[in-house]
């Protein structure tokens, strides 16, 4: 499974570097390495809503630091 | 308000502005031609002798815009009719010659080429050598020297005149830097455009919307529109159909990383290393000495690394490199990376495509521009690349002897490399930037007022990222070759 930060300026300001290095603890956390893949993205063209993130191809997501927990277990660990 | 330097700039602001709009119309092909008769309508000359001749250099300013003769590979060209002759003699005696007893002139001249006639000076110009003696002892200043503004500024030593006196650039020698084109006052030398294919790629993206067309920013943007804030200049962008705009500075914070672990390889084999950002010093080395090709930084340019970062994770994206620079469109087409930036366009251009598709940053809304650290930013002004370097050394620990030299200017490159090719630098690292000031004091700028590198400090504490290492945190750089060879 690849998830896609958005790492563009407005996100980036947004603290979307935090959000890639929070969810890579959860990945190691719960020893996903081999079945989750994070990459960085330019703008996903949400920027009001940032920091977007993309679970595969599906639609951008609102990501910050206090719903980062639910958005893991709603949309990652639910789909694996 | 749009601020223009003078009635060159104008001039040709208005010729590459007229170009976009006939290209979003789909109509340069066919209507070109009309150009010129809308920038000079008569029945009065704008500043020259009649309306034929300034519609006639306006066709060859046109031809230009649209990427010039294709054949010639340089991407600076001498707009031949344009060029107005100059007088060709440097030092001529003036009217302040006031035919003295002690004449000077023609004691000091080396080459007995000053003959006192009627009371007054004469230099017979077959003679002259042009070594200026004349004019430093002459006691009424009465000696004028007047070489020609786009010799003067060819650092590279690439300009000389043909038999009709018109200037004539010298392919071999040329590293495009651009000087000659900002300092002919008669605007008779122009760099080549990019213009219409990338705006003809805009608006493909904008129809099939299967790929993504990416600005890079120079970070010298922040010395340069005037009249709006850079996140004004950043919606703009967006607006003309840009789907992101990246700061180059990021890929600039990619090279400091990769130059220093290459600087402290090639000291371990005793060898001194030259930086490889600035294209037009880099082409200089390349030109002047060979036997210095060894010592070029193998790191691909700011503008190569940031691309190849966007179409890592961007396989479809199409990258436009927007600055101060000309030499850079000359860069883009060099083999071993043609095509890894698609185009680059300047600063002046921006600003034609940004009144052409009838966008008024001032009326925008702020964008924000942040990808890059502190130290990537100041890559603009020279010492820059220096400081970035001295900063990952420090930062990583490593132990090694770094000796820097930062060269401003085309001239200081020349005397450092010299000293390097007798192994007479003291430095074991040379930052050679061809502009004077670095990037800032790019030949393709708005605005070419003294230049504060306190400026671009300024811009570079904006941002986000202090150090290389956090702003390049996120990304997997193992999976790109910064390398090239030459």
């Amino acid at each position: 499974m690849t998830i896609t930060v958005c790492i563009g300026s407005s996100c980036h300001l947004k603290g979307s570097y935090n959000i890639v290095s929070e969810l890579q603890k959860l990945i190691a956390d719960n020893n996903l390495e081999n079945q989750i893949e994070i990459k960085a993205s330019f703008c996903l063209g949400e920027c009001k809503n940032g920091v977007c993130v993309k679970v595969e191809d599906g639609p951008v997501i609102s990501v910050n630091k206090d719903n980062i927990d639910e958005f893991f277990n709603e949309h990652i660990i639910k789909n694996l | 308000m749009r601020n223009f330097e003078s009635d060159v700039q104008l001039i040709k602001y208005e010729v590459l502005k007229e170009v976009v709009k006939l290209s979003l119309e789909g109509k340069l092909k066919k209507e070109y031609k009309t150009i010129a008769k809308k920038i000079i309508p008569g029945p009065k000359p704008r500043t020259r002798c009649c309306i034929y001749k300034e519609r006639e250099i306006i066709n060859e300013r046109v031809k230009l815009a649209m990427g010039g003769n294709k054949k010639n590979k340089n991407m600076i060209e001498v707009i031949s009719i344009a060029c107005d002759e100059c007088p060709i003699h440097r030092f001529t005696v003036t009217e302040a010659c006031r035919g003295c007893l002690a004449h000077k002139c023609s004691e000091v001249c080396p080459v007995g080429a000053i003959h006192i006639i009627n009371k007054r000076s004469y230099i017979n110009t077959e003679k002259c050598i042009e070594c200026g003696r004349c004019k430093n002892v002459c006691p009424y200043n009465a000696i004028s020297d007047v070489m020609r503004p786009c010799k003067r500024a060819c650092n590279a030593k690439a300009l000389s005149f043909d038999e009709n006196k018109k200037a004539v650039i010298d392919n071999e020698k040329c590293i495009q830097c651009g000087a000659c084109v900002y300092q002919c006052p008669f605007g008779a030398i122009m760099d080549k455009s990019f213009i219409a294919p990338v705006v003809n790629l805009l608006e493909k993206a904008k129809v099939q919307n299967d790929f993504h067309v990416y600005a890079i920013m120079a970070p010298a943007i922040s010395s340069q529109f005037t009249y709006a804030r850079i996140g004004q200049v950043i919606t703009g962008i967006k607006k003309l159909g840009f789907h992101d705009v990246v700061e180059a500075a990021l890929g600039a914070d990619m090279v400091a990383l990769s130059e220093t672990e290459e600087f402290a390889h090639s000291i371990s084999e005793g060898r001194a290393l030259t930086s490889s950002c600035c294209p037009a010093f880099v082409a200089y080395i390349r030109k002047n000495y060979p036997e210095l090709v060894p010592n070029i930084s193998s790191t691909v340019s700011p503008m190569i690394a940031i691309s190849k970062l966007i179409k890592n994770l961007d396989p479809d994206a199409k990258v436009v490199f927007i600055g101060p620079c000309t030499a850079k469109k000359a860069e883009i087409l060099e083999p071993d990376i043609k095509g890894i930036t698609d185009f680059v366009i300047t600063f002046e251009e921006l600003q034609a495509m940004l009144d052409a598709y009838q966008i008024n940053i001032e009326d925008c809304e702020d964008s924000p521009l942040n990808n890059a650290s502190f130290y990537g930013r100041i890559f603009a002004r020279s010492g820059g690349l220096t400081e970035s370097i001295k900063h990952i050394i420090d930062d990583k620990g490593l132990e090694v002897d770094f000796k820097p030299i930062s060269c401003d200017g085309l001239q200081e490159c020349d005397k450092a490399l010299k000293l390097l090719k007798f192994n007479k630098l003291p430095s074991n690292f040379i930052e050679g930037m061809a502009c004077q000031g670095g990037c800032i004091g790019g030949a393709a700028s708005l605005c070419h007022g003294p230049k504060d590198k306190t400026e671009v400090d300024k811009y570079g504490r904006l941002a986000l990222e202090k150090h290389v290492a956090d702003s390049l945190r996120v990304f997997e750089l193992e999976e790109i070759d910064f390398n090239r060879k030459y």
